[in-house]
């Protein structure tokens, strides 16, 4: 039996309070556990791997920390403040901003509109101020580093699926935001676009933000994640820095991490290996 | 944009990347060659836009010319204005329900209740003229509102809605003409709407202004795209644009002028041409309309109120039926049992496809309806001049809206297949 070390985030990071902080939460639906007792740290400047087996609880982690089906129980901190998401709008107005699988792009919209769609900036006279929107998103595109795109006003359906994707993690870093979360973002890419997406995540942390990013892919963890995060059946159950581990320690804590409590038993106390 | 570059990252499929590569999008295009060069590609890989209804009005005014000549009189030309401004009305409403991808099969019969409505408020009631007219748009409003309600939030589909809405208006036409038989409309100003036609001097006046606002319009967007740093259109093609805004107008007054001159509804159907391509491409909401239309989940998730943006389309959808049945009583002075009959709703729906829009949702504009509805009378009118029999006049009119799908459809797979669906 292998068991997964959980090292002390004070030793990863510096002395400044985490970006987002995660104290034992838990999420249940009906019967089933998906959630038990999680932690989870974030700095700014920093990209965290959230892995994990298909069903391990990735999604319904990042759901709660986005607002949608808020936590059970356990404790939410941003920059050092107690916060409670109990809805998008809370996470939203925090600065989080979540690009989700299927991106959520309109196809027969550009980028540009895609990327203000529902905070459309008007001029004075109540119509779309279509120039300062064009400019702001070549903007975010230049600062980037997108330089695939061409122009921010090409339909998306026109778009490769490493540029939609780069569309839609634009769309989220341009609103002020402090913690990025991606839902496997190279999932249905091919290498090249992989790549394109993998300097984009890296560049993000290197702006300040904190990054989240879920991926079953662990050729990626290690190309862009500082730590890595393990997820097995609702329980963390192992930390790695991205640079202290191998491939090989985190598929055995995917698959066979220590778990505090063993779902559908009671367990006697097992030495918490600290 | 030079500063971005255009590199090209290898594609999966080559096709798209060299269609990607030759095209220069519409805001890098700076000189008059690029525009059409960068056109010509759209049309070949397969972005018409309007080139299939332009080409489809000719081909219709040579043939029906040919066949017979009284086609393209004057007089013939102002009668098909007249014919034409009732669907065209009731188009431009559609094309709303069309982008967020509904159907609204009840605007005929609401254009019957709602013509019904306006002769017995100006017959019977005596109401003036403004009083019957808003509370037959408000009866438009609400039915509209209604049928957008069961589709938003009960999630009804709206063909069966609709359909509901086509059956239950028609009863209401025959049970408010009641034992009347034929109602007369003799309120002047109302008959004034299709009877009446503008002088020549206002209609020049009219196309002048437009062509001046038109130019004015476009040199604003180029300066604040210049202050923007952004790539400008150039003043040429703004010039070309305005020249040939000013060439149609005036060619189209000067042969409306060798008859009774350019009808009232006219005008009316210009304003609504301008405000509602306004709302749909320079406001948010017009932003939103195409967003719930595209994809409902990308609208949901940022933000927009999905409900709200259905329920407000088939709203207007719905008064704008009452509008087009307002005028049509205006035109035939008189309303009898069979207003709203006449697949006035299929008729408006082929409209707003040959036009361009996509039954799908995503993709519609105003001015295409109205091509669109001009294209639909032209055939009728032209078949009517030829003295063919109503059977023939059906078939022929399923002929034009199969065609224009087909072309539709062939370009739509080009579309796909470079990327630009």
């Amino acid at each position: 039996m292998v068991s997964g070390e959980r090292l002390s985030t004070a030793v990863t990071e510096g002395t400044e309070a985490p970006l987002l902080e995660l104290r034992g939460v838990s999420k249940r639906f009906g019967a089933v556990q998906a959630l038990a007792g999680v932690d989870l740290t974030l700095h700014r400047n920093e990209v965290v791997a959230l892995v994990g087996d298909n069903g391990a609880g990735k999604s319904t982690l990042i759901k709660g920390v986005a607002g949608i089906h808020p936590f059970d129980e356990g404790e939410i901190w941003f920059e050092g403040e107690r916060v409670q998401i109990n809805g998008p709008a809370d996470s939203a107005a925090l600065g989080i901003e979540v690009v989700y699988q299927d991106l959520a792009l309109a196809d027969n919209l550009d980028a540009v509109q895609n990327m203000y769609l529902g905070r459309e900036v008007k001029s004075s006279l109540g119509f779309l101020d279509e120039e300062r929107m064009e400019r702001a998103a070549g903007d975010t595109m230049r600062d980037l580093a997108v330089t695939t795109l061409g122009s921010v006003r090409q339909r998306v359906a026109a778009l490769s699926g490493g540029q939609r994707q780069s569309v839609a993690v634009a769309k989220a870093v341009m609103w002020n935001s402090k913690v990025v979360i991606l839902d496997e973002p190279t999932a249905a890419l091919g290498v090249a676009q992989t790549r394109q997406v993998l300097d984009l995540v890296k560049r993000l942390g290197d702006q300040g933000l904190g990054v989240i990013v879920i991926t079953h892919n662990l050729h990626d963890v290690f190309e862009v994640a500082d730590r890595v995060a393990v997820l097995r059946l609702g329980q963390m159950v192992a930390t790695f820095p991205a640079d202290g581990t191998t491939q090989q320690e985190i598929v055995e804590a995917i698959t066979a991490g220590e778990l505090k409590e063993i779902p559908g038993m009671t367990t006697d106390k097992r030495a918490e290996t600290a | 944009m030079t500063e971005t570059g255009r590199q090209s990252a290898p594609e999966e499929d080559p096709t798209a990347a060299v269609a990607q590569q030759e095209q220069l999008p519409p805001d890098e295009r700076t000189t008059i060659a690029e525009y059409a060069r960068g056109w010509w590609q759209g049309v070949r890989a397969g972005d018409l836009g309007s080139l299939p209804i332009v080409v489809g009005l000719l081909l219709i005014t040579v043939i029906f010319t040919y066949l017979n000549e009284r086609f393209l009189s004057s007089i013939n030309f102002v009668n098909l204005i007249t014919q034409t401004s009732p669907l065209a009305i009731i188009a431009i409403g559609i094309v709303f329900v069309l982008v967020i991808a509904e159907v609204d099969l009840s605007v005929g019969y609401l254009s019957g209740v709602s013509a019904v409505l306006l002769a017995r408020f100006l017959g019977e009631e005596q109401w003036p003229w403004f009083a019957a007219v808003l509370a037959v748009l408000a009866v438009g409003a609400f039915v509209g509102f209604v049928q957008g309600w069961l589709v938003a939030k009960i999630g009804l589909p709206s063909l069966i809605v609709t359909l509901g809405g086509l059956v239950g208006l028609n009863g209401l036409v025959l049970i408010f003409i009641g034992g009347r038989g034929t109602i007369v409309v003799q309120n002047d100003v109302i008959i004034d709407i299709s009877n009446r036609y503008l002088p020549n001097v206002l209609s020049y006046v009219v196309v002048v202004v437009c062509a001046v606002l038109f130019a004015a319009y476009q040199l604003l967007r180029r300066q604040r795209r210049l202050k923007a740093r952004l790539t400008p259109t150039p003043t040429v093609i703004i010039a070309i644009r305005v020249a040939a805004l000013l060439a149609i107008g005036l060619a189209a007054v000067t042969f409306a002028a060798r008859s009774r001159g350019i009808p009232v509804v006219g005008l009316l159907l210009l304003i609504l041409l301008v405000v509602f391509t306004m709302v749909l491409q320079r406001t948010s909401f017009g932003r939103h309309v195409y967003a719930v239309g595209g994809n409902p989940e990308a609208a949901r998730r940022a933000g927009i109120n999905v409900d709200r943006v259905r329920i407000a389309c088939f709203m207007i959808s719905g008064t704008m039926a009452s509008l087009g049945g307002i005028v049509l009583a205006s035109r035939l002075r008189s309303v009898d049992t069979g207003a709203g009959g006449g697949q006035i709703e299929l008729n408006a729906i082929a409209a707003a496809v040959i036009g361009g829009t996509s039954l799908f949702g995503g993709r519609g504009r105003i001015s295409a309806a109205l091509l669109g509805a001009l294209v639909i009378m032209g055939v009728d009118n032209g078949m009517g001049l030829l003295g063919l029999s109503s059977g023939a006049k059906f078939v022929v009119t399923a002929v034009v809206l199969l065609a224009a799908v087909l072309v539709d459809s062939v370009a739509r797979r080009g579309r796909t297949r470079s990327g630009m669906a």
